[in-house]
């Protein structure tokens, strides 16, 4: 009886169901923006959602390239100078025109957002001064020589300093003492599209947290008519119920669909787009005396010893866990980032040599090998506890006994940035798109003052290294700076001061005919799906 | 009774004393918010200016300290996340979460009563049979399994009804409902049946088994004997008697609903409370965490005071043995 008058009332709803949407694009993302500003959180679930509707004086394309944006072209005057061209004729969503105040503005908000859980101020504080010699054309001064300024204003969106309601004049001061900024409206004003207007392909039109975000058109957007009508993007949190929403047709496209349903959506279809991302599956040692869970070593750290490492790197077979564990959704990686990206030296693979292996640790005096604990996260990389456990099986056979210790993303991060682990797993994704991202985070010494080796928990540290690291970083030629970083990077590997495992590849699944450019970041961005023809 | 009221106030207000220190420590047990919230690109400093600006560099006596001082005074902190008060953010999901519950409950009452008392009257039919049967199902099938099962079917199968989320909203009595709407109604259906299912179970067997109680009394066999139809025999003789014990489970059930629809919301992509707690865990997000358990406590104790002021209201032995111990 319950199911007949269910299936009478479903019936009469089925038309209500599945609104017809004329040139609309639904997205079913994986997680939620936490707010509409565009500067409150740095945090990919935002900023894929922000580029849509707010722009950055440059650009970067799906595989990191960094191009002209709100800036038709820009130079580096000298070394810590650089002159921007803006674009002229670009119009911000209430009409309004784009200038250099509207620059000077963003970038003297930023350290004004109250509240911010990770602040974009780690962009902004090198900059000691911005000039606007005339309306399109504006000069920053940076504290230190940084050849990647460029590439991290990707990151500072341009927001409208009539719509936020600051002065005629805006004049840029240092560590957030500029003038004539007005009030600054804070992150939750930004839910109201009269206050987040930018200058991108879309208009902000609703934000119902936790439910829907809606997009629109703006049909005066500088590089020609963005495709959509209107976007809608819904975070769908649990794996299952957004692949379901895909196969129920609620939504046009989903990012990150569960590796194991792939072969059911293309059985069923749909398109499936992937492409290699900047993010790498790394393997991280303590390098310290004192190293806790590493058992039958009589106290001391083997892992300090390079052979050990080099035994561990050569124990593993990446191939495998590429193919099996991960579905072929990854690539084997002998280096921090994919080649051909800047500072990439296309250094192969370390062969699987499980004999060889041995050999090492008989040589490195532990014949008989150990035991230590392996700390992963469950929840953060695709198929992450999995990787780990099948780490743990091969490095058995070579007699290394691991105990995977496995928990969910929150907890992980606490306990390995406390030092719990001998070694543990865990992802690292160049925002800036080179070498030197990686490099500066995860093996640079660590040092509270300088802020490198922030990610370092394994503590490895190669001085010779740091100076080479240093001196690119400080390297505006791009040949030159991606010469250095290439040596950097191969004096780390070479000391296997950390091992790649392999590069994650991101999936999207969509409707047939729908296309998307898929991006080494990771981001889905409504701007880049194109529709059926 | 007062004296009654004011012991019975006294025992909640210790459960909820009880239950912020249990909730604080165990959320500060779980690990570091700044670990999670920061961009991997910050700094050393960084990390250590929004530690402290979040005051999670002070010890956990008085952090604790500093909660309760302000929770006093009716502010539970600011989510780290949103960086806007917890409270506001909790509320502002509430209607969705609340809509889900009555609309729930509507289904489980309306249909579970009837069917109850089917299978209480004729426990040996196959009818009678198949009810029970089904009603072990809706209790052993767990929610989440069901809930996959639904959109399964339902949406992806036979497209009938959309997988989740919460459709076209529009305003009622100054809140977003989605029942006014076809669209919205569209989107209802398969959560409040996955959120039905278990409590219409519930009230099945309890209704069943009261029926079967009260269908021997001699009230009823007397009504019979006097030549009373069978259906105001059941309208009223045994519909009147077995539901006090059913409006005291309905009204435990709604709180348990309004607190733990966290499965069927995560289920369905439902924005309601449970989705946010499930994303606040996530993120580590200790204020919205713990005033969105300080508020389910709340809830629950209040109801449950109620419920206990009405029982001693309804009937006055409670009241009676209550003021003599």
């Amino acid at each position: 009886m319950k199911t007949t008058k269910l299936s009478l009332l479903a019936g009469l709803l089925a038309a209500g169901a599945m609104p017809v949407l004329a040139q609309g694009l639904a997205i079913g993302l994986k997680s939620e923006a936490t707010s509409m500003d565009p500067q409150f959180h740095q945090l990919s679930t935002n900023i894929q959602v922000h580029k849509n509707v707010f722009e950055t004086l440059t650009m970067q394309d799906s595989v990191q390239k960094v191009g002209p944006g709100l800036a038709s072209e820009w130079e580096a005057v000298d070394d810590t100078t650089w002159r921007f061209k803006l674009r002229e004729g670009v119009k911000f969503h209430d009409g309004s025109d784009f200038t250099a105040r509207d620059v000077i503005y963003s970038f003297c908000r930023v350290p004004k957002v109250e509240n911010s859980p990770s602040a974009f101020t780690i962009y902004t504080a090198g900059v000691t001064d911005i000039i606007a010699e005339d309306d399109h054309t504006v000069v920053f001064k940076t504290e230190k020589t940084n050849p990647l300024f460029p590439a991290e204003i990707w990151s500072v969106a341009i927001v409208s300093a009539d719509a936020l309601g600051a002065e005629d004049d805006v004049t840029f001061g240092p560590q957030g003492t500029c003038a004539g900024l007005g009030d600054v409206p804070q992150a939750p004003a930004f839910n109201d599209p009269e206050i987040a207007v930018g200058t991108g392909p879309y208009k902000l039109e609703s934000y119902t947290r936790g439910s829907e975000l809606v997009l629109s058109r703006f049909s005066d957007y500088w590089d020609g008519m963005p495709d959509w009508e209107r976007v809608i993007m819904r975070p769908i949190t649990s794996n299952g119920p957004r692949v379901a929403a895909l196969l129920a047709g609620d939504v046009d496209m989903i990012e990150s669909p569960p590796i194991q349903d792939i072969p059911r959506l293309r059985e069923a279809e749909f398109k499936i787009v992937d492409a290699l991302s900047n993010r790498i599956i790394y393997l991280h040692m303590r390098h310290e005396e004192g190293a806790p869970s590493i058992e039958g070593t009589d106290g001391n750290n083997p892992l300090m010893d390079p052979k050990v490492r080099e035994a561990i790197s050569i124990a593993i077979n990446r191939e495998a866990i590429a193919d099996r564990i991960m579905g072929g959704f990854a690539q084997p990686a002998g280096e921090l980032l994919p080649p051909p990206m800047l500072g990439t030296s296309g250094r192969a693979v370390d062969a699987y040599d499980p004999d060889r292996a041995k050999e090492l640790l008989a040589e490195a005096g532990y014949p008989d090998g150990f035991t230590m604990t392996l700390g992963t996260p469950n929840d953060r990389y695709v198929n992450d506890e999995q990787v780990a456990q099948a780490v743990a099986q091969m490095l058995a056979r070579v007699g290394i006994v691991i105990n995977v210790d496995a928990s969910t993303a929150s907890q992980f991060f606490s306990r390995r940035n406390a030092l719990e682990f001998p070694i543990y797993m865990a992802g690292w994704g160049a925002a800036s798109g080179e070498m030197s991202s990686p490099l500066k985070a995860l093996v640079a010494t660590w040092d509270q003052q300088t802020g490198m080796g922030t990610t370092n928990a394994g503590r490895y540290s190669n001085p010779e290294m740091d100076k080479v690291l240093l001196q690119a970083m400080s390297t505006i030629d791009d040949a030159e700076r991606d010469r250095l970083l290439q040596e950097a990077g191969t004096m780390v590997l070479d000391d296997y001061g950390i091992i790649p495992l392999h590069y994650e590849q991101t999936v999207w699944a969509m409707k047939p005919g729908f296309s998307y450019e898929p991006r080494v970041d990771q981001y889905t961005m409504a701007r880049e799906v194109k529709p059926a023809d | 009774m007062i004296v009654y009221l004011v012991r019975r106030f006294g025992q909640s207000l210790l459960a909820v004393i009880a239950m912020a220190v249990l909730v604080f420590v165990g959320v500060y047990a779980i690990g570091n918010p700044v670990d999670v919230l920061i961009s991997p690109e910050a700094t050393q400093s960084d990390i250590a200016a929004t530690t402290e600006r979040l005051g999670l560099d002070k010890p956990l006596w008085q952090q604790f300290g500093i909660f309760v001082g302000n929770a006093v005074q009716g502010d539970l902190g600011t989510s780290f996340v949103y960086g806007r008060p917890a409270l506001n953010i909790i509320l502002e999901r509430l209607p969705a979460t609340l809509e889900l519950a009555v609309v729930a409950l509507m289904l489980s009452v309306g249909l579970g009563v009837p069917l109850g008392i089917w299978a209480g009257l004729r426990p040996e039919s196959i009818a009678g049979r198949t009810i029970m049967g089904g009603s072990i199902l809706g209790f052993s099938l767990p929610n989440f399994w069901q809930g996959m099962l639904l959109i399964l079917v339902f949406a992806v199968l036979l497209g009938w009804l959309p997988a989740g989320g919460r459709g076209e909203t529009t305003e009622f009595l100054g809140m977003q409902v989605s029942f006014l709407t076809l669209d919205g109604l569209s989107h209802l259906i398969l959560p409040a049946i996955n959120l039905a299912l278990f409590k219409m179970s519930l009230i099945i067997r309890l209704t069943r088994a009261n029926t079967r109680e009260v269908v021997l009394q001699d009230y009823v066999k007397f009504a019979r004997a006097k030549g009373l139809s069978g259906r105001r025999v059941v309208m009223v003789h045994i519909l009147k008697n077995i539901m006090i014990p059913v409006i005291t489970i309905i009204g435990l059930e709604l709180g348990s609903m309004l607190a733990f629809a966290i499965v069927t919301e995560t289920v369905f992509a439902w924005p309601g409370m449970g989705k946010l707690l499930i994303d606040s865990i996530n993120l580590l997000d200790r204020p919205v965490i713990v005033a969105y358990l300080m508020l389910t406590v709340l809830i629950i104790v209040t109801i449950n005071f109620v419920v206990d002021v009405i029982y001693s209201l309804l009937d006055p032995r409670i009241r009676l043995s209550e003021m003599r111990g």
